[in-house]
């Protein structure tokens, strides 16, 4: 499989191999070797304040540790077996309701083993970010299997 | 109406142990799943009920690290909804998650700690288990915006 037809099925078959992503309803708009975008429509559902309506910060979360999993495998570059070692999110401002969340992220250090991915979390414009986010990745295959080594570019 | 309201949900989970409105007034708790254990009143438990939606990982199967994140973080919440007398829910400041082994296909649990309460700020640590409390899942914390209208 070429790396251009890797990144289509990527984006393909990115909601219907994860079952929470296809619940909340998070689609896959871009994913390269550079990074990856993920946006979720808007649903009551997130609402994590009724009286203020302000939507739950959890699901903000869950968009961003979703979208730094597709990113990190689409720098890599094949399919790779990788779990959350930790994650961070400031959140910089409340998400609205009726509006789309949309996500953006990035692998800025990849080794052997770690991966180290940074996020951001917007409604409008993107230089209004509603949270930023910083994680760490494992890549939980045997470590010096050659499919393993750095897909760094 | 919304002091008045949040009080009266907050008076029914304490009184009747009764937790249905106060989860009302945080939908996607309710949407999640999230019960609340109030079986000893000052240390609430909070329950995730496994369903399929919830997986991330299906080879594995592995609940969704999102939603690990997300139940730990609206445990702090409901869990600072019961034990503080706030008129509003808390605004989400930051979170950060360790994850320290995978969630599997079953019910999750937490329990939460703040360990300083200010005026404006509480910081809360949360853990969250499944079948063994000796071997958490994950740890977060999270700090917590009080009091504001």
């Amino acid at each position: 499989m070429s790396t251009e037809q890797f990144y289509n099925a990527l984006r393909r078959g990115f909601a219907g191999s994860v079952p929470h992503v296809k619940e909340l309803g998070i689609e896959l708009s871009h994913a390269d070797a550079r990074s990856a975008e993920g946006r979720l429509p808007y649903r009551p559902e997130f609402l994590g304040d009724a009286e203020h309506q302000l939507i739950h910060t959890g699901v903000v979360t869950t968009l961003i540790d979703s979208v730094c999993g597709v990113a990190l495998i689409a720098h890599i570059g094949q399919p790779t077996r990788i779990a959350t070692l930790d994650l961070r999110v400031d959140y910089l401002r409340p998400s609205r309701p009726g509006k789309d969340l949309v996500c953006r992220a990035e692998c800025y250090r990849l080794t052997d083993q770690i991966a180290f991915l940074r996020a951001s979390v917007w409604q409008d414009r993107a230089d209004e970010p509603v949270a930023t986010s910083l994680a760490a990745f494992m890549r939980t295959g045997k470590p010096g299997d050659p499919a393993q080594k750095s897909g760094l570019r | 109406m919304s002091a008045s309201k949040m009080e009266a949900a907050r008076r029914l989970a304490r009184e009747q142990r009764d937790c249905g409105a106060l989860l009302g007034l945080v939908p996607y708790a309710a949407y999640i799943g999230l019960r609340i254990d109030l079986a000893d009143p000052a240390a609430p438990v909070l329950r995730l009920p496994y369903k399929p939606s919830l997986i991330g990982n299906t080879a594995l199967p592995a609940l969704h690290g999102g939603v690990v994140a997300s139940f730990m973080e609206s445990a702090a919440l409901m869990h600072l909804l019961l034990m503080l007398d706030e008129q509003r829910v808390p605004k989400s400041i930051d979170f950060s998650i360790d994850y320290l082994r995978s969630a599997h296909a079953e019910d999750s649990y937490a329990a939460c700690a703040v360990e300083r309460l200010g005026r404006r700020v509480a910081q809360v640590q949360i853990r969250c288990w499944q079948s063994d409390p000796a071997r958490p899942v994950a740890l977060a914390r999270a700090h917590f915006l009080l009091g504001s209208l």
